[in-house]
This record gives C-alpha cells, structure tokens and sequence, in this order.
C-alpha cells in the first residue's frame, strides 16, 4: 500500500476537561471513501474540522499528502506550530462541505461559487465562471446560478455547497454531515450528488453521516467512533452485518431502529 | 416684515445646514467605519488608537469639542508656530464628523461582530485570508445590520448641526436667530425652525431607508 493520504498518530483534541479525540490513530488511502459513523460526541466532526484547520490539535501529529498539517520542520529537524502561511498551503488540499450548508448569502449562487477561485487561486472571472457553470451543471442547478441562496431549497444550498468546495478542485473532500440539517424528502437529491463524486477516482472522500445505507452504499470502508477513538472499522460489508463490537452493534441497533428501512 | 420674508435667510441657512450634515455624515462614517474596523484590529497599535478616539469623542461634549476646534486649537496652534487657525465651515464639520463617527465605530463593530461564525468557517476553508474575509464576507454582511443605527446617527447629526450656530456659522439655527433679533417675532420664527428641521429630517430618513434597502436587496430575495 502506498503512503497514506491523510494520517492521525496519536492525535489529542480537548475542549477545556473534555477529551474529545483520545490518541486517536487513523489513516486514510489516496481516493479512499471513507465513512465515520457513531454517536453525538463521539468526535467525528472534530477530526474533519481539524483537517479542514478550523480547531488545533493538543497532542500527536496529523500529516497530509505526507507533510504535517498543524506542524511545520524547523531547520533543526524539530516539529513547530504551523504558521498561518504554512496552513493556506495545505489548505489547497482540502475543501469542505457544511452541515448548516455555510454559503455566503449576500452573493449569488454563481458568485458563491467564483468567488474563492478568483481571490485565493487567481483565475480570470471568465475561467472561474465557466468552471463555476459546469459544476452547477453537475450537481443540476444550471438554471439557478444568479439566485440568492436565500431564494434555494435547503437541498439546493447543499448542492451549491458541493459546488462551491469542489471549485477549489480539492485532493480530499470532507463532508459534515451534509444532510442532518435537510428535510427528508430533500436527502435524496443531495446524496445523488456525493454519490457521482464517489465514482471520481482520484478524489479522497471523508463522510460524517447518520445515513448508514449511504455510507454502506458508497464507502470502501466505514469507521466506527466511540470516545475519541475508532471503536471499529471494517469494508461496509462487515461492519453493518457482522460488527465484532457490542458497542457497535449496540450503536447499529440503536440508529437502525430509529430509521427503519434505512439499512437496505 | 412680513413672515413670509423670512423664508430668503433662512433657505440660505437651511442650505448650509444640509452641506454640514452631508460632509460631516460622510466624514463620520469613514471614521466609524476605519475605528470599528481599527478597534477588533490584532495590531495593538491600530486598536488603541481606535479605542482612544472612540472614548475620547464619546466622552466630551460637542460643543466643548467644537469651541475646543474653534477657539483653542488656533491658540495651541500659535504657541507651537503653525497657522491651525479654521475656518468655521471645517470646524463645524470636523467636530460633527469626528463625534458622529464615534458612536458609528461602535455600531460598526458591533455588527461586524454579529456575522455568524460558519461564515468565518466557511471563509477560512476557502483559505481566503483574514483580509479578503473581512471585506468581502464579513463587512457586505455586517452593512445592512449597520444601517437603522446608522440613520438614527444621520437624524441626530442633522439635529446636532444647529450647534455650530455658536460659532457663527450661518447655519438655519443662526439665521433665526438674527431674523429672531431683528423682529422680535420669537414664536413664528421658532415654529418655522421647528418645521424645517422636522421637514429635513424627514427627507434624510426616507434618504437612509433607501440605501437600507440598496444594501440589504439580497436579504429580501426569496422571503
């Protein structure tokens, strides 16, 4: 196996007394799909946040692309604290999509889209906009690009949302939840899109969700959180048929009853 | 004199009132704008000199400022060898600016302050840096939450110019006044200020709730 894309080597997070991550190990390959399932609290949105460098680290070192990300070489050899300009480098890797969906609402739906890749990445208007154009195209809101955000479904938020973070053509592609703050019968169309970027090879995918028929559906692997650490992985397979946990199976039990139906 | 003569003098007030209120309305705003900015500054240099301005100006009297303006710079000024010796026009302006655009800063700040965190999130994960994230998420956002605070401030600084009248200015106040000496004619002439402000007042309301909507057009979209 080659080296992996994203690695987590005894990674600490506390908010004050709490130990959100707890020496947590976690690796993920270059194109993997991988899902991160289990309870509120758990951590799971703290490891996306931390790579997408919106919380710190207190202990333990994450490594993008095989260069830290909260840390950067001193001369000597040594691991420092990163500096702003060595996060805006790393940064380039990653995008992220937002549970409450985060779009900018004083700008169009094309404008959200442009406006990154124009300010940060330097593209021409023209090239930022027909990139911004065939993304709308492929999440399906082509005829919506000079709307307001506040003028969309929570659905097509989301599908801007998809848009806007892919515009930054990202290596790794972190999803928070993406459909926990949507209506029902809003999922569907949201998790069609994720599913079309699943078939993207090169793109890393990491996936915090409740939906566990989705995740089962599109992950190479699913991981189980419990206090800060991985309870459990496995390939969908064995996770969702045959955990070897009870702490999983007791969290499967628990989510599955609440949802029936969703586990296909 | 007829009543009705008095409305010569007092439009050429009334006109000067006006050029006050705008130049010191646009004066304060830039002020309130570049301290409120200056006061959530990380350079602690540019914070306390936000900070100090902000205090100072809301924690004196105008008209003590404008007399200060007025009166003493040009005496500070003379004692250190340099001309400061203004004209009453700038005087009057730079003191109505100078205290409408502190109490601007903190109406400005404090909007800044209320733009959502998910949107300093979403910014940071689009690695705009802490500068384009300012002008173009956070201020865009934070106007529109500025502008009922800001057209109160406009009313009160049109109301506030009828202080420059002490340092005979010939602003609508001052010609009344002169109008009020020569004939005597205190209530007629008094109602007649009393309109006119009111009536000024009322164009520059409806003048800010404009612009209110001007720079809240997005927010009306779709709701």
């Amino acid at each position: 196996m080659t080296d992996p894309i994203i690695k987590f080597d005894k990674v600490v997070k506390r908010f004050g007394d709490l130990t959100v991550l707890n020496k947590l190990d976690f690796e993920v390959q270059r194109g993997e799909k991988v899902s991160i399932i289990g309870p509120s609290g758990s951590g799971k949105s703290t490891v996306l946040r931390i790579l997408m460098t919106l919380e710190g680290i207190d202990g333990g070192v994450v490594t993008v692309d095989g260069e830290p990300l909260w840390h950067e070489k001193a001369p000597d050899g040594t691991l420092k604290p990163a500096s702003e300009t060595h996060l805006r480098k790393m940064r380039t890797q990653l995008g992220m999509v937002f549970q409450q969906f985060n779009l900018f609402p004083h700008m169009t739906v094309l404008r959200n889209i442009t406006e990154a890749p124009v300010k940060v990445l330097g593209l021409s208007k023209k090239e930022a906009r027909q990139r911004a154009e065939e993304l709308l195209e492929l999440v399906g809101l082509a005829d919506q690009a000079q709307k307001y955000p506040g003028q969309l479904s929570g659905g097509q938020k989301q599908r801007v949302g998809i848009a806007r973070a892919l515009a930054m053509r990202p290596n790794i592609l972190l999803f928070d939840e993406p459909t926990s703050a949507l209506d029902p019968e809003l999922v569907g169309e949201v998790l069609n899109v994720i599913r079309k970027l699943a078939d993207e090879h090169d793109l890393t995918m990491l996936l915090v969700t409740h939906e566990m028929r989705f995740a089962k559906e599109i992950s190479d692997r699913v991981c189980f959180f419990d206090r800060g650490r991985i309870r459990e992985e496995g390939t969908p397979e064995e996770l969702f048929t045959d955990p070897n946990e009870d702490r999983t199976r007791e969290f499967l039990a628990a989510v599955l009853d609440e949802a029936p139906g969703t586990t296909g | 004199m007829h009543w009705t003569e008095y409305f010569g003098p007092l439009a050429e007030g009334a006109w000067v009132t006006v050029q006050l209120t705008v130049y010191s309305t646009i004066l304060g705003a830039i002020l309130a704008f570049a301290s409120g900015i200056g006061k959530l500054s990380s350079n602690w240099a540019i914070k306390a000199v936000s900070v100090a301005y902000i205090e100072v100006f809301r924690g004196t009297s105008l008209l003590v400022q404008l007399f200060w303006l007025y009166f003493a710079l040009p005496l500070a000024g003379m004692a250190l060898g340099i001309d400061l010796r203004l004209p009453p026009v700038m005087a009057g302006v730079l003191a109505l600016g100078l205290n409408i655009g502190a109490y601007g800063a903190e109406v400005v700040r404090g909007a800044i302050q209320s733009v959502h965190k998910d949107q300093h999130e979403a910014a940071r994960a689009l690695n705009f840096t802490s500068r384009q994230t300012l002008w173009t998420i956070t201020i865009p956002q934070a106007i529109p939450e500025m502008m009922p605070s800001f057209g109160n401030l406009a009313v009160q600084n049109l109301k506030d110019t009828a202080l420059v009248s002490l340092i005979s200015l010939g602003d609508l106040t001052f010609r009344a006044e002169q109008i009020r000496n020569f004939t005597q004619d205190s209530t007629t002439i008094y109602s007649m200020l009393l309109v006119a402000y009111f009536g000024m007042a009322l164009v520059l309301t409806a003048l800010m709730r404009g612009l209110e909507a001007y720079v809240s057009r997005w927010r009306m979209a779709g709701s």
